[in-house]
């Protein structure tokens, strides 16, 4: 083996340019892979984290009449805290959060939002409840920056918020826009608006209830609560898994071309190599080599394709995949009108797990092309082969 | 004087297929070589030469008959036994050389004994004895391309004997190599039969070569034709 690996390293460095073309072409393969999934991976990893951050913390508890697909479950979807959360509440380790559905009336246009009462003072979510402190006589409200562009409402705007108390009636007040967020989460921002908890409990009579609590620590043991739902983190997330999920397999597709190139490419060239270098191939039989043996050889030498590519792939891919992870891809276009969890930014994360089943697949792939046509090999007469006279 | 038998060939016929029916190249074919020999089979184009030389080689089967080389019979010889009779104990030089191009001088004398798993240090020792044998010592880091015609073939030699062979099997060596190159060519084989005891068996038609052959062994149409010895203390052209 170490003498077939010796005389495939000095016969695809005597071929020359063919095997730079081959070589380029594989290594753009392996860095362009690599790249894309860790794009990927990074996407995932800032979409949960963001997610973590904006809306669902360690996970929460749902309101069994809940649904967060069919707003108009929201009349019937609240309740008192549960006993079993109050003491967390009460540590910050849990945040209740009442949702009323409501309308809004910015600059004399209309749009239905959803009322979401929050605690001022609460440290679980990144939304800049703080800015619900402030002491105005209208009614003070937080709202991401998707709903900002929709309603056009802009940081110290008044709007005029309908909405129906316990008992369906109507009422309206003003609200002031107190700060907007972005947080790249579209469920926590798009058509919802942010409000002191009290205030939304009095406004609807709904004293001491909520419709979801979130708590910070995922820790994944928790008790079942009569009437309530435990959603854990990875539930909630399990939506980005699909989303990306889809993605990649998109994406699949482009793998399997870029191969597929580099596959011809080297397919192209064994086929070439088998046909020009009979002789070659009788003189390493009557040298004391066996068919089989010289299969090997070219099996070598084609597969050798795929570590030339990796060491050239880390000459210069390793620079450019490490300089993406630092500064991270910024997409050209706005991505905050996509629906979905993707920030501006993207920085790629690559695990081991990632770098070692790309170099695995493509040099396994590569193998498996070299031998395909090196089997030829095994059926030639050695002495046609010695004349070079195979057709 | 048994053991000292090399090949042993016996009612050899080897036929090809050819259209319907089958071509005779080489038809019964009896003959014997001993160790040391300097000897030679010559014949007009198709008289069957290469075919022989071949299946005596281990590279191609007989039809019929048998050939015992080394005391191993060829047509019962598996791929992998008759790689090894190659490996170990025979060496080829070809007409067109079969050097391999991108490897130098050097890597290509060098070739067999990595074949053989021999140690780095006595690798080196035994391609520099090669190389000397043939006066290339000052070219071991020269490719194929970059050589003479004559250089070539001198490389080619020194791959064949460099593992210290016990048969040489030579075909047309001098065809590609002007008259000069030629007898240099087979001066150094003549020194190497001499001073190594190896045993040469030719393929040729060129006069040059014949010349210098100890045993002439005359091919017609896949027979043998006649058998001439050259006496010991015959002079050998200069
Ligand atoms: N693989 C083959 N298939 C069919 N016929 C073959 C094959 N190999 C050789 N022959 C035929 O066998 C005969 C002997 O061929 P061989 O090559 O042994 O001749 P040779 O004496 O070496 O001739 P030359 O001096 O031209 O090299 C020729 O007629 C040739 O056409
Ligand atoms: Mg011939």
């Amino acid at each position: 083996m170490r003498l077939a690996i010796q005389l495939a390293y000095r016969n695809l460095i005597g071929a020359g340019l063919r095997t730079w073309l081959n070589v380029i072409v594989l290594s753009f393969s392996f860095v362009v892979i690599i790249w894309l999934k860790g794009i990927m991976a990074g996407w995932d990893h800032q979409a949960k984290n963001d997610m973590t951050r904006w809306e669902i913390g360690g996970g929460q508890y749902w309101h069994q009449a809940y649904d967060p697909f069919d707003p108009m479950t929201l009349e019937d979807s609240h309740a008192p805290i549960p006993s079993a959360l109050s003491s967390e509440i009460a540590n910050d380790e849990a945040e209740p959060i009442l949702m009323v559905q409501g309308t809004i009336y910015p600059k004399g246009r209309m749009q239905s939002v959803i009322i979401r009462g929050i605690r001022p003072g609460q440290t679980l979510l990144d939304v800049p409840t703080q800015s619900l402190d402030t002491l105005t006589e209208v009614i003070p409200a937080v709202i991401g920056s998707v709903m900002a562009r929709t309603s056009r409402l802009e940081k110290g705007d008044y709007a005029v918020l309908r909405w129906r108390d316990v008992n369906g009636t109507f009422d309206a007040a003003e609200v002031l826009i107190a700060d907007i967020f972005a947080s790249n989460v579209p469920s926590a921002e798009a058509g919802q608006i942010y409000i002191p908890l009290e205030k939304l409990r009095s406004m609807t009579s709904l004293q001491g209830q909520a419709t979801l609590v979130t708590f910070r620590d995922p820790e994944p043991e928790r008790e079942a609560i009569p009437g309530w739902t435990l959603k854990t983190k990875a539930e909630l997330t399990k939506q980005i898994d699909e989303l990306i999920k889809t993605k990649t397999t998109a994406q699949s597709i482009f793998y399997f071309i870029l191969l597929l190139l580099a596959m011809l490419a080297i397919f192209d060239t064994q086929v070439l190599s088998i046909f020009r270098r009979q002789k070659e191939i009788g003189t390493y039989i009557a040298l004391g080599y066996t068919r089989q043996q010289v299969v090997g050889l070219f099996t070598v030498e084609g597969t050798m394709h795929a570590a030339l590519a990796a060491v050239m792939a880390t000459a210069y891919g390793l620079p450019f995949l490490l300089w993406q992870a630092k500064v991270g891809w910024t997409m050209p276009m706005d991505t905050s009108q996509f629906g979905m969890a993707i920030a501006q930014t993207l920085f790629p994360v690559y695990t081991v797990g990632l770098v070692v089943t790309t170099v695995l697949i493509i040099t396994l792939t590569t193998a498996i092309v070299s031998y395909w046509p090196s089997r030829k090999i095994a059926k030639m007469n050695p002495t046609e082969a010695l004349r070079g006279k195979l057709q | 004087m048994e053991n000292s038998v090399i090949i042993s060939i016996e009612k050899l016929v080897k036929q090809f297929p050819m259209g319907q029916g089958v071509f005779t190249a080489l038809n019964e074919i009896d003959l014997t070589v001993q160790k040391g020999e300097f000897s030679g089979l010559i014949g007009p184009s198709g008289s069957g030469k290469t075919t022989l030389l071949n299946i005596v080689g281990s590279l191609d089967a007989p039809t019929r008959g048998e050939a015992t080389v080394l005391g191993q019979p060829i047509s019962k010889l598996g791929p992998r036994e008759a790689a090894r009779l190659r490996k170990e104990n025979l060496g080829f030089i070809f007409q067109s050389y079969n050097l391999l191009q991108v490897h130098t001088v050097y890597e290509n004398v060098e070739f067999p004994l990595l074949l053989l798993n021999i140690q780095a240090a006595e690798r080196r020792k035994m391609v520099m004895d090669a190389l000397e044998w043939v006066g290339l010592t000052s070219k071991e880091k020269s490719k194929p391309p970059q050589l003479s015609g004559g250089e070539c073939q001198r490389v080619a030699i020194a791959r064949a004997m460099v593992k210290r062979p016990s048969l040489v099997l030579a075909d047309e060596p001098t065809a590609n190599l002007d008259a000069a190159n030629s007898h240099h060519i087979l001066q150094t084989m003549v020194k190497l039969n001499e001073e190594l005891g190896t045993t040469f068996l030719f393929a040729t038609h060129d006069e040059k070569v014949i010349s210098y052959l100890r045993r002439k062994i005359y091919l017609l149409d896949g027979k043998i034709d006649k058998i001439e010895h050259v006496a010991v203390n015959d002079t050998v052209p200069s």
